[in-house]
């Protein structure tokens, strides 16, 4: 494996394991605050991808298209938390999977209705469209440069928010003992809707990113989806440091496991990772709360 | 005596209801509308439509119903979607399905049933060979054969050195087996990816660290356009030129814009075919649907408008599979590919081009027809299909 071949797979997984990280840290927020399996939060990623391809049309600025389809995703997070799920915050984890099972069917059903079955084309600005040369004959496209360094400022932000703003006490409070915030005066259902809110943001914006490079159709949420809930589990439900640290395991052993393993080994690899962490820590990398 | 009446009035009632259904004739369709592939089915059922609407929404002469099933791409529900076409809706013939996994799946529960199948797409090679049935056909292509052409090609055109990239799936497998059995030249590798990836950043990396002097790809639905896309943004798209067969289509090539101009492939119908009955066909195509029709959609209107001419040919009526299965091979089917003649094991012998996708006036893409690759072309399993020759 020459040297150009390692740092072009290397780039690959840790742009592949930041975009993990933007839709897992949404899912492991909803899930260590409000105690909610969202299987649909999927679907936020691909509404993400979808009103950005929609806005660019209209619009044609590339960032502020992604901004607002970040934004409208956020909404429709608030939206749905407000008018679907809030019956199911106490109810056992399998009503939580049907029922948002049932939403990721709508979901790619609704995009099917409004957008046709036919994959979306996002048209990248010609300043985007390059490559950029790193070593010797490798040239790495700009965008996933562009992508892996967002998903690290936004992991920085978030970072930042959690560990050194009030808010984000209120959300490791909440994720360590929920009913305890609850008697302490603290609106919980606020608290909830907002992180609801911003976990389907997170989403968005992963699904804006990934539009120029994959096919942006219904049902694209699902494969992401499988993997960003290894990622969790694999990092700690409800920890923020976990899902990072996963992410990034993740996408660098499913990048170099699809070059170096066989195709059986490479497909089965991010797998076999998990089975091995968790026989060795059950409770994740990192859990949030004792 | 009123038990006696209403017993009567029932009995009458479902009498009535039998003789109704003499009168139409129910035409099962199964195809992918949802998923990754689902652009592909919904060319089908258009093409379809399209062809029975020409028929003023007869097929024979009877009122024709037809009972559209999603397979979703998997195997399972196809099959089950079959099952349920000739149990419930107790239907005689069961037509379209693109993928060929899927087709192998459902076509044994019509044909149990002594049923007809029609493929309008999928031609997996063991449905040519050791599976055949005089009660299945393919209006559309064996898979290998296409492959098989672009072979000839590249041989005829002397590429010494190629890369082979393939979806993990039963076409996936026949497209580079055709390939394999007529390209004399030397094979760098050959790379199986998993059936619905979206992200081809190893595979593309690991690609350019061979550096091959051509490039195959078999990735139909979302998956070449994901392919293109990527590869286009990888710097790749110049430096290697790319082979298919088959794709890229039109269910595609909007997706992909211009990361796939100059993609050559082999295929037996483009838009740019020139016959009166073809530019008859893609006119209306565009004028019902507001989009240019794909191979799919010229087979699906094929479909509806051989199984009118087979039903004609048997007075209007299906009879038995038996029957239908004589008439489908004494009829002289005009084609918007021209004519359509059938092998002794049901698959199609025809005609195969060279496409480049090109340009046209309007600014769209589309495959230009470069030249005629192959003239009559049979596949490579007929010699394994032990069937009694239908009767001419």
């Amino acid at each position: 494996m020459t040297l150009s071949l390692f740092i072009e797979q290397a780039l690959n997984g840790l742009q592949f394991g930041v975009m993990l990280f933007l839709i897992a840290a949404g899912f492991t927020l909803v899930f260590g605050i409000m105690n909610l399996v969202n299987l649909a939060h999927g679907s936020f990623y691909m509404i993400g991808a979808y009103l950005f391809a929609t806005i660019l049309q209209r619009v044609g600025a590339f960032w502020v298209s992604v901004a607002l389809a970040v934004v409208l995703t956020g909404f429709v997070g608030a939206l749905l938390e407000r008018v679907a799920l809030k019956p199911f915050y106490r109810r056992p984890y399998l009503d939580q999977v049907l029922a948002t099972l049932g939403l990721i069917l709508f979901f790619n059903e609704l995009t099917r209705i409004i957008w046709g079955a036919q994959p979306l084309s996002v048209p990248l600005p010609a300043a985007l469209a390059t490559s950029v040369p790193i070593i010797g004959s490798l040239s790495y496209p700009t965008i996933r440069l562009v992508i892996l360094a967002i998903g690290v400022l936004v992991a920085l932000l978030l970072y930042l928010i959690v560990a050194k703003t009030r808010m984000g006490m209120l959300v490791r409070a909440g994720a360590s003992n929920r009913t305890f915030i609850g008697a302490l005066g603290i609106n919980v259902n606020t608290v909830f809707s907002c992180a609801f809110s911003v976990g389907a943001a997170l989403a968005g914006l992963a699904g804006a990113l990934a539009a120029p490079i994959l096919a942006v159709e219904a049902g694209m949420g699902e494969s992401v989806l499988i993997f960003a809930l290894i990622v969790v589990v694999i990092g700690g439900i409800g920890s923020f440091r976990g899902a990072f640290a996963a992410a990034i395991l993740v996408g660098l052993i499913d990048t170099f496991g699809r070059l170096l393993l066989s195709p059986l080994l490479g497909d089965i690899s991010v797998y076999l990772l998990m089975a091995v962490i968790l026989s060795w820590r059950p409770q994740g990398l990192f859990p949030a709360n004792g | 005596m009123l038990k006696a009446i209403t017993t009567a009035l029932f009995g009458l009632a479902l009498v009535q209801g039998t003789a109704h259904a003499d009168d139409s004739i129910k035409i099962g369709f199964i195809a992918s509308l949802s998923g990754s592939q689902a652009v592909l089915g919904r060319d089908l059922l258009d093409g379809f439509n399209l062809g029975l609407k020409s028929l003023g929404g007869k097929l024979g002469g009877h009122a024709a119903e037809v009972i559209v099933m999603d397979d979703q791409g998997k195997p399972d529900v196809g099959a089950q979607a079959a099952q349920k076409l000739v149990e419930r809706d107790r239907v005689p013939i069961v037509t379209g399905i693109n993928l060929s996994n899927v087709l192998l799946a459902a076509v044994p529960k019509v044909l149990d049933a002594g049923k007809i199948y029609i493929s309008l797409n999928a031609g997996p090679s063991e449905l040519a060979g050791r599976d055949c049935s005089p009660h299945f056909f393919s209006i559309a292509h064996q898979n290998d054969t296409g492959p098989e052409t672009l072979g000839l090609y590249l041989n005829s055109i002397d590429v010494k050195n190629l890369y082979i990239m393939s979806a993990n799936f039963a076409a996936g497998k026949d497209m580079v087996a055709g390939l394999k059995r007529t390209y004399k030249g030397k094979v760098d590798a050959t790379v199986y990816t998993q059936f619905g990836q979206l992200d081809y950043s190893a595979e593309l990396a690991k690609l350019r660290s061979v550096n091959p002097k051509a490039l195959f790809t078999f990735y139909p639905g979302g998956m070449g356009v994901n392919f293109s896309k990527q590869m286009d943004q990888a710097g790749l798209k110049g430096k290697i030129p790319v082979y298919s067969s088959f794709l890229p289509d039109q269910d595609s090539l909007p997706a992909m814009g211009d990361a796939a101009l100059g993609m050559e492939s082999t295929g037996y119908w483009s838009v740019k075919l020139d016959n009166p009955l073809n530019k008859q066909f893609v006119a209306d195509f565009e004028k019902a649907y507001n989009r240019i029709p794909s191979t799919r959609a010229a087979v699906g209107y094929d479909g509806a408008r051989i199984i009118d001419a087979a039903l004609k040919e048997n007075g209007g009526k299906f009879g038995s599979a038996d029957a239908f299965a004589k008439a489908m091979h004494s009829i002289d089917f005009k084609s918007v590919r021209g004519s359509l003649k059938f092998n002794t094991n049901n698959f199609p012998i025809q005609n195969f081009y060279l496409f480049k996708v090109e340009k046209n006036d309007k600014g769209q893409l589309v495959n230009a027809v470069v030249k005629t690759v192959a003239t009559a072309y049979a596949d490579s399993y007929v010699g394994q299909c032990k069937m009694p020759k239908a009767k001419p």
